[in-house]
């Protein structure tokens, strides 16, 4: 792109210039060795259609700010309201995860909301003194096996006999309404299992939202994982330098440190506040960290292995992966196994949130909020572009809209009207960089 | 029909027959592809170009015919196969996903691994080496989407995927039908350092122009059979037409006989 600026079509083979082949072989961003030449081959990237999360975060700032100032009180940035805010995104960021393995495809899975809410039911239900009164870990790791059979079978259906994602999951969505139900309909609870009670099990699975470490223990935590990811970046740049490829510069790895280590010191100084009105309330949230181990292990599954190479690879061009040896069938079954598997980890927190399970979930509409968040946060709708942090940074967005809502009483109505604008502004944003990636080519070559 | 190089081609199809049903696509087809030769394959349409290469590439298996590599009698009954063997095909539509960069496109299907995860590092450096070895040196970085390329680029990387893997042959179908004049170029020349390393290389085209600016050898076929082949130089354009619409080259221009008749 930068010789392309000068020359009219550089694209032609030229048998002498073999001798420096690695310099244009190169990202700028990689070649670069200052930070503000690292800074600007980033921006060249933006420019070219690879924007990644920048657009969201900076709608997550706008949203910030705005209900900050004309919140009651600047009520919004306070400890006990953001970390409220997390625990009403967290679930959507989770299903917004989940639903990424089908958008990636280019599926979609419309199902997850209610096989979610199954998963929840199955283990508030299994965990019930009355009756089952099962161990918690028991109980969940039943919840989502179940959720993940639900995804096997809609998978199956969907890739061996050919029947398009939409209507498979559209008659899940229905299904498991009704297996919802009857789930619910069982034991003496009427129909809405509580997660209230002495039994530590409940507590247990109460937890899961509501239930926090030590503000040690936070730190020791932030602490430890700020450090391993450090490590591995700093190992990663040494290791690409042996290989004799270029790394970034340090500083940017430092500055990246930097930030990461400050984020992690914000997010457990907030948790660490007391954010109770009566007594003390204080420590980083489970939720946090489960949310942040589904990140993790799905951003390991999607970048770093073969199988998310396939899912990539498919959701970009099915045929050039089948002709690749790709076996396209496995890897789009077990994508919607993951789906369907990470919406029962979403729907356990749904419950603990809830503090039960009732019949009046309304899962269809927690699947329209997936499908936002993961679109809100840049995973394109089209297949093949969008990671798990996307689906975070997307459910963080609804988060905010609701709380922010919640905090000036305005109506739910409103409310539905303010995600679907920005539903509709994200959808802009991911057709345009499409469209600019293919055409911001044709004038760059 | 003797050819001119000394000793076996790299490839040589002998006698093949395939039918579709009640259509006959190829009947009784020589043909030889040499090492370190590009072998124009052209045709009118229905000519039987596409189920000549797919037989080779292993996609169909003739019904009857003899297939030799380096002089053995082989059988081609998969992709895999052929890619065994060393024969990689870029087809018109390149199968490269948009959406994966360079390095992830050329190793598509066969990714490397270190401790259970993609070996990046390994994969970089080999894509480059071999993109450089191809002289492809203008594009911005491999780590660019494949989608951003151009049209040339696209075709460059196509080759380059599959060239990486000790290929001996490589067809490729139409690389020129899509592209401008630079970019047709590009891929022609890409085309030469192909053969220039010792590879055998079939282009299937309709393109004369290109045809006679790489090609070593050109074959036609005509109705399924094999109307001529011939090293490059005995043909003009003139005949090269005859040889497509009609089978024959009817005018007295010279003299390569067509080998339907046969010995």
């Amino acid at each position: 792109m930068l010789e392309g600026a000068t020359e009219p079509d550089p694209t032609t083979l030229d048998p002498t210039a073999a001798p420096e082949k690695a310099a244009p072989l190169v990202p700028p961003e990689v070649v670069a060795q200052t930070l503000p030449e690292y800074l600007h081959g980033q921006w060249l990237r933006i420019k070219s259609g690879e924007s990644g999360l920048l657009p969201v975060l900076l709608a997550l700032a706008v949203i910030i700010v705005v209900f900050q100032v004309i919140s009651p009180h600047h009520v919004f940035l306070s400890a006990g309201n953001l970390v409220n805010l997390f625990q009403q995104s967290a679930f959507f960021m989770v299903f917004a995860m989940a639903e990424t393995f089908a958008l990636l495809l280019g599926d979609i899975d419309l199902s997850i909301g209610y096989v979610g809410a199954v998963g929840g039911a199955i283990g508030v239900q299994l965990v019930q003194p009355a009756t089952a009164n099962w161990p918690w870990e028991a109980a969940v790791v039943v919840a989502l096996l179940a959720c993940a059979a639900i995804g096997a079978v809609q998978g199956t259906l969907i890739t061996r006999l050919r029947l398009p994602s939409f209507i498979v999951t559209l008659a899940g969505l229905l299904i498991f309404n009704g297996v919802l139900l009857m789930i619910l309909a069982l034991g003496p609870f009427s129909g809405y299992p509580s997660l209230s009670g002495l039994s530590s099990n409940l507590h247990a699975l109460y937890d899961f939202m509501w239930g926090h470490v030590t503000p040690l223990v936070g730190w020791i935590a932030m602490v430890v994982i700020v450090g391993l990811m450090s490590l591995s970046w700093i190992l990663r740049d040494a290791r690409r330098r042996r290989s004799g490829l270029v790394a970034p510069p340090p500083a940017v790895t430092y500055l990246k440190i930097g930030l990461l280590a400050a984020a992690g010191i914000v997010v457990v100084a907030i948790c660490n506040i007391n954010r109770a009105a009566i007594g003390t309330l204080e420590g980083v949230p489970y939720s946090i960290f489960i949310v942040l181990g589904v990140l993790g292990a799905w951003t390991l599954l999607l970048q770093r292995t073969r199988y998310g190479r396939y899912v990539y690879a498919i959701g970009g061009n099915p045929e050039a992966a089948r002709r690749a040896g790709i076996n396209v069938r496995g890897v789009r079954t077990w994508a919607f196994v993951l789906c369907s598997f990470t919406a029962g980890i979403a729907g356990l927190l749904y419950a603990s949130f809830l503090g039960g399970m009732s019949n009046n979930v309304n899962g269809g509409q927690l699947v329209l909020y997936a499908v936002a968040a993961a679109v809100i946060g840049g995973t394109s709708l089209f297949g093949g572009r969008g990671k798990a942090a996307n689906g975070v940074v997307g459910g963080l967005v609804i988060g905010a809209i609701y709380n922010g809502m919640f905090l000036m009483g305005w109506d739910v109505k409103l409310q539905f009207v303010v995600t679907g604008l920005v539903l509709i502004a994200a959808v802009t944003v991911d057709s345009l960089t499409r469209r600019g990636a293919a055409t911001g080519s044709a004038g760059r070559f | 029909m003797v050819e001119a190089s000394t000793g076996e081609p790299l490839c040589r199809v002998q006698g093949i027959y395939k039918s579709f049903g009640a259509v006959q696509a190829l009947t009784d087809v020589d043909l030889d592809l040499p090492a370190g030769q590009v072998t124009a394959l052209c045709g009118d349409n229905g000519a039987g170009k596409s189920v000549l290469i797919k037989c080779i590439a292993g996609i169909h298996e003739p019904d009857r015919g003899q297939i030799y590599w380096e002089g053995r009698p082989v059988r081609i009954h998969n992709a895999h196969d052929a890619s065994a063997l060393g024969i990689e095909t870029v087809y018109q539509d390149l199968a490269l996903a948009d959406n994966l960069d360079i390095v992830q496109n050329m190793f598509l299907g066969r990714e490397r691994l270190r401790h259970r995860f993609l070996d990046e590092n390994d994969m970089e450096r080999a894509a480059s080496e071999t993109l450089a070895g191809l002289r492809v040196t203008t594009v911005r970085s491999i780590r660019q989407p494949v989608g951003s390329l151009s049209g040339g680029q696209r075709q460059s990387v196509a080759v380059a995927k599959a060239v990486m893997w000790n290929s001996k042959l490589v067809i490729m179908d139409e690389p020129t039908a899509a592209l401008g004049v630079t970019q047709t170029e590009m891929v022609l020349e890409l085309v030469r350092n192909l053969r220039d390393s010792g590879l055998g290389v079939v282009v299937i085209s309709h393109n004369l122009n290109d045809v006679f600016a790489v090609a070593d050898r050109i074959a036609v076929l005509h109705l399924g059979r094999m109307a001529v082949q011939e090293r490059a130089s005995a043909f003009d354009r003139q005949s090269v037409v005859e040889y497509m619409t009609m089978g024959t080259a009817g005018m007295a221009t010279m003299g390569p006989r067509a080998n339907g008749g046969g010995s």
